[in-house]
């Protein structure tokens, strides 16, 4: 059973993942991106990681993607406007892209993960022991990060002004 | 709670990880269009995701499932900053195609 929704998940996520890149219209492009998040939300749901599961729906299905979407929509991109590399440039991004997935591979499998097991995380994925984890271990890089979205929307913010003087 | 998982090993889920960065790297030098190369970088964070949270399952520990959440954390900043950049660009340029974007380069 799991192990169904396991390669059904994967086969979206991929899918949605090479459509992302290959599509069209960058509208299009924003909807698989979310397709794909769908997915991967649903890999975390199979670990048992619920916490991380909601999150990642609300942070990048609902506020990362919708704000992608903002700006195209802004810039008005929704059709292809931009010319098709060289043939050669194609050729060379698709081998790279392959030869990364070589090495990235050939260094897991010396790793020996074949006989590992994914546990599920069990009472570990939520929210409870997350949160203590977050306000006990990780307590300094929490309120940091704080720090670190004001200073985005602080950035943010004066990059987009009209007019900075 | 129901444990959803028995069969699958983590070897599945490296290689599904390995998959998804691949797609990202591939994206990002493929196209043109920067907003489209800002959502492979997105796709290459969500592929790390996927992979520390099929580890935290492996080692039974929560260490990296925080860790995918300051990812997260970052991630949005990120956004947030690059596409205003991006605006601006556009605002400057009226395109956001990266090879128009030279200026810098000899």
């Amino acid at each position: 059973m799991s192990e169904i929704a396991f390669y059904v998940l994967s086969a979206i996520a991929l899918l949605s993942a090479v459509l992302v890149v290959f599509a069209k219209s960058p509208v299009h492009s924003v909807l698989y991106l979310v397709l794909c998040f769908f997915a991967i939300a649903g890999h975390f749901i199979l670990m048992n990681a619920e916490f991380l599961a909601i999150v990642h729906i609300i942070v990048y299905a609902g506020a990362i993607m919708v704000l992608f979407l903002f700006v195209v929509m802004m810039l008005n991109l929704n059709k292809d406007s931009d010319q098709p590399k060289s043939n050669f440039g194609k050729l060379g991004a698709v081998l790279t892209g392959g030869i990364m997935l070589l090495v990235l591979t050939a260094a897991s499998k010396s790793a020996d993960t074949s006989m590992a097991q994914v546990q599920s995380l069990g009472e570990l994925g939520t929210v409870q022991s997350l949160g203590k984890a977050l306000f006990t271990t990780y307590l300094l890089p929490f309120e940091l990060s704080s720090v670190l979205l004001f200073a985005a929307i602080a950035g943010s913010v004066m990059l987009a002004k009209k007019d900075i003087d | 709670m129901i444990p959803l998982l028995q069969q699958i090993s983590l070897e599945h889920y490296v290689v599904l990880a390995c998959l998804l960065f691949s797609v990202g790297v591939t994206g990002v030098l493929i196209r043109k269009n920067a907003i489209i190369i800002f959502m492979c970088v997105e796709l290459m964070l969500n592929a790390v995701n996927l992979l520390l949270v099929a580890f935290s399952a492996h080692h039974h520990s929560a260490g990296g499932q925080t860790f995918v959440f300051f990812i997260m954390i970052i991630a949005a900043a990120e956004v947030a900053v690059g596409l205003a950049i991006l605006v601006m660009i556009y605002r400057n340029m009226h395109s956001v195609d990266i090879d128009k974007l030279q200026n810098l380069k000899w």
